[in-house]
């Protein structure tokens, strides 16, 4: 099923959600891949602030290419998600409620995903060039000198992603792999 | 003895570095072109039309096919009878790269160092392969290599008493650990022999053999194409959300090993396998 929403997500929008459904985001997102997740870590374990309130907001896990002159960026698809699963669910307790990226996640990262009412979306890895054309604006609000890992804010336009594990715990990848395994 | 200047080391590298990460090499679009026809899974066939059209854009507009232009890894063949003027060939190779990925707007992936990671901002250094041939010619492969695909290599140590079936388990256990983390559908590069280092570097470079092409060993074929079988009867599918193209090809390369041993390493990369060669 087909729906469009907005982000930062709300509560509402987030449940009925399900596993499956083609969603197309417009709003703002932010980016933040490993090392960007390492230094919201340790500034949490130093009770510092974080560099964006991550309260109802999605993190797209993404290191663009660099933009050409007069576009916001450049080549811009997933990376892989499981990575930051060591981080993940202290953002989603503290209010993180959606993640685009690819691939398998942890348990504990599905459960956090259940307790806090929040989902987790896959947009099509190693389509990068198509993925830019949702992009409309791009800035970098912290940690520059990481280069293509800086948090970015992004303005988006009907970016295109699938509903992987929702906020009842179902898993797409599970269920879909199983349909054609022979 | 023939002479090569470094420049032109340099400037071909730069334009490699270019050239891969924007066009596929014709092997690699008529394996997405055939598996849109076969794939069964309608969410797989729109997935792989993306695709299809993601490769449109990026040469098209020049942005890069994914936003992972890789860690540029290549495979140089020496001609002995080469003689190289106006500096060494590694440098020449990472200033090609330095180059190439500032000049074309490529993704800077590398950090200075495993524990540190300070990124070093130009994508050098190049992984570098050597190999000493005869003649007077040099070539360069590069294969930028992503890195969502390259966590999920594996390498086994297994026993000759494991066999065939064992080689066929490893390969097949190896893709379905890597599922949707590997951005399906994958090309998978295998080699089967030689040492620990020897059969990671077989399967490395079994990928820059075109997808269309098999292993001129009658039963080294037979093999490639009963693990491609097993690999797409696993369900994974276009992007890992179900279906039946899961691989385009499995690639083997093998070399004689000792009595006591049977290394497999296998080496996936994405669908956006990418490789270029240019020969000086």
């Amino acid at each position: 099923m087909d729906k469009h929403i907005n982000a930062p997500i709300s509560e509402e929008d987030v449940l009925s959600l399900n596993a499956g459904d083609y969603v197309y985001i417009s709003g703002t997102v932010y980016t933040a891949r490993d090392a960007a997740h390492k230094r919201m870590y340790e500034a949490l374990a130093e009770n510092k602030e974080l560099p964006f309130d991550v309260k109802g907001n999605v993190i797209y896990y993404m290191g663009p290419s660099p933009a050409r002159e007069g576009r916001p960026i450049g080549s811009a698809g997933p990376t892989t998600a499981s990575r930051m699963d060591k981080y993940t669910p202290d953002l989603l307790d503290l209010g993180l409620r959606g993640m685009i990226g690819k691939g398998k996640r942890s348990k504990e990262v599905t459960e956090a995903i259940i307790r806090n009412k929040a989902v987790y979306f896959a947009a099509v890895g190693g389509a990068g060039a198509i993925l830019a054309g949702a992009i409309k604006e791009s800035k970098v609000i912290a940690y520059d000198d990481l280069g293509t890992e800086a948090i970015r804010e992004l303005k988006v336009e009907n970016l295109p992603v699938v509903v992987v594990i929702d906020s009842k715990g179902n898993n797409l990848y599970e269920t879909a792999i199983k349909e054609y395994a022979r | 003895m023939k002479t090569i200047d470094v420049k032109d080391i340099i400037n071909g590298v730069e334009k490699m570095c270019y050239d891969a990460c924007h066009v596929l090499a014709d092997d690699m679009k008529n394996a997405l072109d055939k598996a849109v026809n076969d794939e069964e899974s309608p969410v797989g066939k729109q997935i792989l039309g993306q695709l299809q059209e993601n490769l449109v854009i990026a040469r098209e507009k020049q942005i890069p096919i994914c936003q992972d232009t890789g860690m540029a890894v290549f495979f140089v063949k020496l001609g002995q009878d080469v003689h190289i003027e106006g500096g060494l060939l590694e440098d020449a190779i990472n200033e090609g790269v330095r180059r190439g990925y500032t000049n074309g707007y490529l993704r800077k992936s590398v950090v200075n160092c495993p524990i540190e990671r300070i990124n070093t901002k130009d994508n050098t250094p190049a992984v570098i392969h050597y190999q000493i041939v005869p003649g007077d010619k040099l070539t360069i492969t590069i294969a930028p290599k992503g890195f969502g695909s390259e966590n999920m290599s594996r390498v086994f140590m297994l026993k000759p008493a494991d066999g065939v079936e064992g080689i066929k388990n490893a390969v097949v256990t190896a893709v379905k650990d890597a599922g949707p983390n590997a951005c399906p559908p994958m090309v998978v590069g295998v080699g089967i022999g030689g040492t620990f280092e020897k059969c990671a570097l077989m399967a490395k470079e079994a990928l820059t053999r075109p997808v269309d092409k098999h292993s001129d060993i009658p039963y080294i074929k037979d093999l490639e194409e009963e693990i491609l079988k097993e690999i797409n009867n696993s369900g994974i599918g276009p992007g890992g959300l179900g279906g039946r193209v899961t691989a385009f090809a499995v690639n083997i390369n093998t070399y004689p090993t000792h009595i006591a041993g049977l290394p497999v390493a296998v080496n996936i990369c994405c669908h956006v396998n990418r490789h270029a060669t240019i020969e000086l």
